[in-house]
């Protein structure tokens, strides 16, 4: 098992690897998805409160979890990279990071369009949105800090320390927004309530939510192959894959 | 201990003899406040009503203006790297230089901010909890603030991406501050918002520097 | 201050491997320091004379390979190396609104050397700043402030002296005494490794590295 992980370390294993595993990942992401949304859009009855707009929420709620098990995910592939020294593990997390983004602005948009037709505005400080838009930043924040950095593994670290600091913030930072939220309540109540879940309004969510799963896993293991071969692209096994000229 | 204070003695005698700059952080935090009653309006209820989050974001932003040159001198001139070769533990040092910074830019605005909550006509109740909240805050900015200038001290133009990278967490500390100097306004109590504050500052003591210090390697190396 | 007394001081490079952006400064070097040996490190500008010296300080990682103080690697025994090795680099970590002896105090402090006033003034008289050690450092000339570095390096107890091209900006009396030390250092045991332009002829059991700079 051990030898397993020690394997997968190496750049040229995880290359082919990954390669045979994205076929498959893609497949059941193109499955799911499908299943997900005709679940959702056309089985699943109209919301008694919501009428037929609730159904955003089958995109709105997969990308918000998504955005912060993202996160959480790049979290813990630096902190792999930052003790153990492996630099797959801050390959993963920096292909990570632009998907992550845009699941959370995808949250953002999704939340934006649900509430247009229900309150009338395009933006609401709701203690869910305000918390997702702070995690936007905190996601853009380490995309900027990388870029800055032009050796390629220090800047892997220092966005390790980056997302470490934040992922002890996020926390801290939902309560206060969750605390700052209620004591500026309007006379309108949670906005965004998910309609009481029914089986029927239960599964397709959790089909898109693995469907999302499947799209993050196909995408990054694409962009991590890319990314192996750009920093190996010296070694022979890259020299040879590409005929040696490059 | 004696590199601590070593430390400690140090910068704050480099911050006297550059005595003249010490006034640029909370000149700018007085203009940032004074903007408000021009840009928005001079009304009396209204400035008594926004002056806790005016003056706390003044606050955030002269932090942020204060803490670029933490170590940005010493990595110039090379005793940054000096530190980091030194036999005691690289997270002690750095609290040292934090601890000089607040004392140096963190500490004035303490003193001035009574004066500025006399310009948005704060009562005095909200004064006194805004001392508090400040006394608490302050040290907390320094801080956090400090891990995004570890993380940017080789990069040009990182001024920027550091405020990028540090208002996403002052949030709560901004959040609670502002809450309990309008709580304190009302008459109500902000013992709630106080404890948070200081639950946050020991958290950021314990953690901080070491976070600094592992920025600190990465930068440099 | 810990110290580890297990194995006997050396300075061991393993396979270390250096890039700087996209290009190979060095591969695969391996060495082994003794105490009494200087090594000398040779190679034309941009060969990765001062990231291999960077490298060997513990201030940078190498993209392969460890480096080996005491049969163990630096990186797991920071505090124990720090307090045994001295690292002086271009930037020579002067604060130029110090004045020479605040300058050292705090260098000292930093180093965990415990000293009295008058052991700053005696080292600095050794390394040849006599009479301007009270002014502030922008006022000296960079020969001076060199010396500053220099009596930071008599004063403290490292065994191994990594140091950056010390003998430029000093005069003929300097290199003088810098080599004078240098011999007495590697006499009493200690092991120095350094980069030079010039060439100056150490007495003592020299060992040369060249970098050729790998494409």
């Amino acid at each position: 098992m051990w030898l397993f992980f020690h394997k997968l370390a190496s750049p040229k294993y995880f290359y082919d690897i990954a390669g045979k595993l994205i076929p498959w990942l893609g497949g059941s992401c193109l499955i799911a998805m499908l299943a997900g949304l005709y679940l959702g859009l056309v089985v699943a009855p109209p919301d008694y409160q919501q009428g037929e707009s609730y159904r955003i929420m089958f995109v709105h709620v997969p990308s918000a979890w998504m955005s912060l098990f993202i996160y959480v995910l790049m979290a813990v592939l630096s902190g792999i990279n930052l003790i153990w020294n492996i630099k797959l593990a801050d390959v993963m997390a920096g292909s990570s990071a632009a998907i992550g983004a845009s699941f959370t602005f995808l949250a953002l948009a999704t939340g934006s369009l649900w509430g247009k037709p229900m309150w009338g505005a395009w933006w609401v400080w709701d203690a869910r949105l305000t918390s997702e838009l702070i995690l936007l930043f905190l996601y853009l924040g380490y995309i900027a800090l990388v870029s800055a950095i032009e050796d390629k593994r220090t800047a892997a670290r220092a966005g390790g320390v980056l997302i470490l600091v934040g992922v002890v913030n996020i926390p801290i930072i939902h309560y206060s927004v969750e605390w700052w939220n209620t004591l500026h309540q309007g006379p309108t109540v949670t906005k965004f309530d998910k309609p009481s879940i029914h089986p029927s309004m239960l599964i397709p969510l959790l089909i898109m939510a693995l469907a999302f799963q499947l799209y993050y896993f196909t995408v990054v293991l694409m962009r991590a192959r890319a990314e192996v071969l750009d920093r190996e692209r010296r070694s022979a096994w890259v020299q040879e894959l590409f005929g040696g000229s490059g | 201990m004696d590199a601590f204070y070593a430390l400690l003695k140090r910068d704050l005698l480099l911050a006297f003899r550059h005595r003249g700059e010490l006034a640029n952080p909370l000149l700018f935090f007085m203009m940032v406040v004074t903007l408000y009653p021009l840009g928005v309006s001079p009304e009396v209820e209204l400035l008594r009503r926004i002056a806790p989050g005016v003056i706390w974001i003044a606050a955030l932003l002269a932090a942020l203006f204060s803490l670029e040159n933490l170590f940005r001198s010493d990595f110039e001139d090379g005793a940054l790297e000096q530190m980091l070769l030194s036999a005691y533990p690289l997270s002690l040092l750095v609290l040292a230089k934090v601890l000089a910074h607040w004392l140096v830019s963190g500490l004035p605005m303490l003193l001035l901010a009574p004066l500025l909550g006399l310009l948005l006509s704060m009562p005095e109740k909200a004064i006194y909890a805004l001392e508090l909240t400040l006394g608490l805050g302050t040290p907390l900015l320094s801080l956090i603030g400090a891990i995004g200038v570890a993380l940017t001290v080789g990069l040009r133009r990182g001024g920027i991406l550091l405020t990028l990278l540090v208002l996403p967490l002052y949030i709560p500390v901004l959040i609670f501050a502002t809450n309990a100097v309008t709580a304190a306004s009302a008459g109500m109590p902000v013992s709630g918002q106080i404890y948070f504050l200081a639950a946050l500052l020991v958290l950021a003591l314990t953690l901080a520097p070491v976070a600094i210090a592992a920025a600190l390697r990465i930068s440099m190396s | 201050m810990p110290k580890c007394a297990d194995a006997p001081p050396e300075l061991a490079a393993l396979d270390l491997e250096c890039f700087r952006g996209d290009r190979l400064l060095f591969s695969g070097l391996n060495f082994r320091l003794r105490p009494g040996q200087l090594m000398q490190i040779e190679g034309a500008n941009g060969s990765g004379k001062t990231s291999l010296l960077r490298i060997l300080s513990g201030l940078s990682r190498p993209s392969e390979g460890e480096v080996h103080w005491r049969g163990r690697d630096i990186l797991s025994q920071r505090s124990v190396y720090f307090s045994e090795m001295a690292y002086l680099g271009h930037s020579l970590g002067i604060k130029p609104e110090l004045s020479a002896v605040e300058n050292l105090r705090v260098a000292l402090a930093l180093a965990g050397v415990s000293f009295e006033s008058a052991d700053l003034y005696r080292a600095l008289g050794a390394a040849g700043l006599d009479g301007s050690e009270d002014i502030p450092a922008r006022s000296l000339s960079a020969g001076q402030k060199q010396r500053i570095a220099f009596a930071r390096l008599l004063a403290c107890s490292a065994i191994l002296w990594v140091l950056d091209e010390p003998f430029t900006a000093l005069d003929v009396t300097g290199i003088a005494r810098l080599r004078g030390s240098l011999e007495n250092h590697l006499d009493q045991g200690g092991m120095a490794v350094l980069t030079s332009h010039q060439a100056v002829h150490v007495r003592g059991d020299v060992v040369k590295l060249a970098l050729t700079g790998m494409i």
